[in-house]
């Protein structure tokens, strides 16, 4: 299989890359300068491509590698790979679902503990010394509130379990009802905001969910209410939410993802009631090479004719 | 015709540092129909000159942790009948004077529980997962330079051993099952209707943990109970929660371990001399810090002063 071209679109595990190496002729798209010229010669013999969450493979991607067979990401969203084209061409794609849904939903209540209860600006508070001269300020509870899930799919379901041991009431949206859950079901997005403190989203990203978190959804979330994204940045109007931040229409946001990472809009920096982090959702050692091992155990599984592990496509 | 009126005389309850509940609800954190409040912090009088010129003698008192009932104290109020902390702890009030005395003693119960548990358990992920040194990356606009943080530690299967499993110990653990952690706990007493693991040692449960959860009370027992032999028996990958009291954990013996990389990582809300931390905490990113505020809830804090409310 050496002689196997896989792409890797950008830098996204180094025990994955190693992995690669061993069992195929790996093409680290990123090195290159020109990047028209690096796939004009390498167009013939590149038969896989591995992306993630920031680089895919998309409609002109698919159209310069006239070899392609597979599309294997290193994630669970599929936000940017090109589905239709994959299916009208006959290329498997396959991702890294169940083996992250625990990391992200630990992260997604650690955001909620870290901004409710303002853990990041505490420890900010006793570093810069503040605290020899008084007392940090009161903070708002977590047991107990109520938390609105948009998308109760793997990750949705897995957030819902953990935030029921704080004795939250669960609500959620979903483009159906689930009929075996017992949380409470609202029909739109809004609806979910005015009835919840904390909103999660939790849905994959798509051209119906894009900006599902709009500036209605915040205003019915409100002054007392908080967004926590560990989706993709897409899903928020990131330009609406630094308003109703700024403005104090919204209680607070822990955000996971942003719209063009790195790039985070400068507004949020100084405020005490956002926390920031940079898409770390699934960034455990233990399940970045869990989801390395799938991507080689799918890539080899196809280019041995058997089944693939994870496919979508 | 003349009415006379029947003055009830109320009970008398000291407070002698505003806490901080009532610098936040003010007098209506204890208002009550069934006490009077002496407030010693607004008379520009020392202690004893101020109870002495009281014309009726006070009945109880409200402490803090930060006033402690010593003996001295005590013997300032000769008609003291109840102490209520409003803290769980009552490691600042000397009990044994308090029986000599026959005066009960009323902490604050499980009103702050939730809010402690809910802390422990936003430390222990915050130290695993990174959340308050990403969130500085980010905002310090490292994110487009240096690219990807480094990587933290799964939560699930992770083992974590509860030391003291009372009320905080309690939810601590009902909250880490849910992230499929495997919970051990160490205690005076094995707690027979507890499905978890119990060890009378807290070194061999420390030998089997990935981290260990302080929410015991500080007695002469437990005082640096977490100490050089636990440090060494949790590991290199460690990590120490401590939301009880700081004088648990031998703090000189803990910075001098997370500096030379002994442990993994340590979530701090308590401390040995507070407000004051070591300085050498502040340089490492595998630590969080937290002024004493696990139980400061705001809604933590009204449940309290419906407790003092019953309590009365």
């Amino acid at each position: 299989m050496e002689s196997i071209g896989v792409l890797m679109m950008c830098p996204m595990s180094s025990y994955l890359e190693n992995e690669l190496q061993k069992r195929f002729n790996l093409l680290r798209f990123w090195t290159s300068p020109e990047k028209s010229v690096f796939l004009e010669t390498h167009r013939n013999s590149i038969r896989a491509v591995v992306g993630n969450a920031f680089a895919g493979a998309d409609a002109q991607l698919i159209n310069d590698l006239p070899k392609l067979e597979i599309v294997s990401s290193f994630s669970v969203g599929l936000d940017k790979i090109d589905l239709g084209i994959c299916k009208d061409k006959g290329i498997r794609v396959t991702n890294t679902p169940d083996v992250l849904t625990e990391d992200v939903a630990d992260l997604a209540i650690g955001l909620i503990i870290a901004l409710l209860r303002r853990l990041c600006e505490c420890d900010r508070y006793v570093r810069s010394g503040k605290w020899k001269q008084g007392d940090f300020k009161l903070t708002t509870k977590f047991s107990g509130k109520s938390v609105g899930i948009i998308g109760l799919g793997r990750i949705g379901t897995a957030i819902a379990k953990r935030a029921e041991a704080f004795s939250c009431p669960i609500n959620y949206y979903s483009r159906t009802v689930k009929p075996d859950v017992a949380y409470k079901y609202y029909p739109t997005v809004v609806d979910l905001a005015k009835n919840s403190d904390i909103l999660v989203v939790a849905c994959p990203l798509s051209d119906e969910t894009r900006h599902i978190v709009n500036r209605q959804v915040m205003d019915a979330l409100g002054p007392k209410g908080v967004l926590i994204n560990i989706g993709r940045g897409p899903h928020v109007d990131e330009q609406e939410l630094v308003k109703a931040l700024t403005e104090g229409r919204l209680g607070g946001a822990a955000l996971d993802v942003f719209e063009k990472e790195p790039h985070v809009p400068e507004e949020l920096f100084g405020l005490e009631n956002v926390v920031l982090l940079p898409h770390v959702g699934s960034g455990t050692v233990e399940t970045r090479n869990a989801m390395a091992d799938l991507v080689v155990g799918n890539l080899e599984a196809h280019f041995s004719g058997k089944s693939l592990l994870t496919p979508v496509v | 015709m003349t009415t006379s009126y029947i003055t009830q005389v109320l009970p008398r309850v000291l407070i002698v540092k505003r806490p901080a509940a009532m610098r936040v609800l003010g007098d209506s954190f204890v208002a009550s129909t069934k006490f009077e409040i002496v407030k010693a912090f607004e008379s520009p009088l020392p202690l004893p000159e101020f109870l002495a010129d009281q014309s009726h003698p006070v009945s109880a008192i409200i402490a803090p942790v930060h006033v402690p009932v010593t003996a001295d104290l005590i013997r300032l109020l000769p008609n003291l009948r109840l102490v209520v902390t409003t803290s769980t702890g009552v490691d600042h009030v000397d009990l044994v004077e308090c029986r000599r005395r026959d005066i009960s003693v009323a902490n604050a119960g499980s009103s702050y529980s939730e809010d402690v548990a809910d802390t422990a358990v936003g430390l222990l992920i915050d130290v695993f997962r990174r959340i308050s040194a990403a969130n500085r990356f980010v905002k310090q606009r490292l994110w487009p330079l240096k690219g990807d943080y480094p990587l933290g530690s799964k939560l699930g299967r992770k083992r974590i051993g509860i030391v003291g499993l009372g009320s905080i110990g309690s939810m601590v653990a009902t909250r880490l099952e849910a992230f499929g952690c495997q919970i051990s706990y160490s205690s005076r007493n094995r707690k027979p209707s507890v499905p978890y693991h119990y060890y009378t040692d807290v070194q061999e449960m420390a030998a089997n943990s990935d981290a260990l959860i302080i929410c015991c009370e500080l007695t002469d027992k437990t005082l640096h109970l977490i100490n050089r032999d636990v440090f060494a028996a949790l590991g290199k990958q460690g990590v120490i929660v401590n939301v009880a009291r700081g004088a648990i954990v031998d703090e000189d013996e803990l910075v001098r371990c997370l500096r030379e990389g002994e442990i993994g990582g340590a979530g701090l809300d308590v401390f040995e001399d507070e407000p004051n931390v070591p300085k050498e905490l502040f340089e490492l990113d595998n630590v969080v810090l937290s002024p004493h505020c696990a139980y400061t809830s705001l809604e933590g804090l009204e449940q309290l002063g419906n407790v003092f409310g019953l309590e009365y």
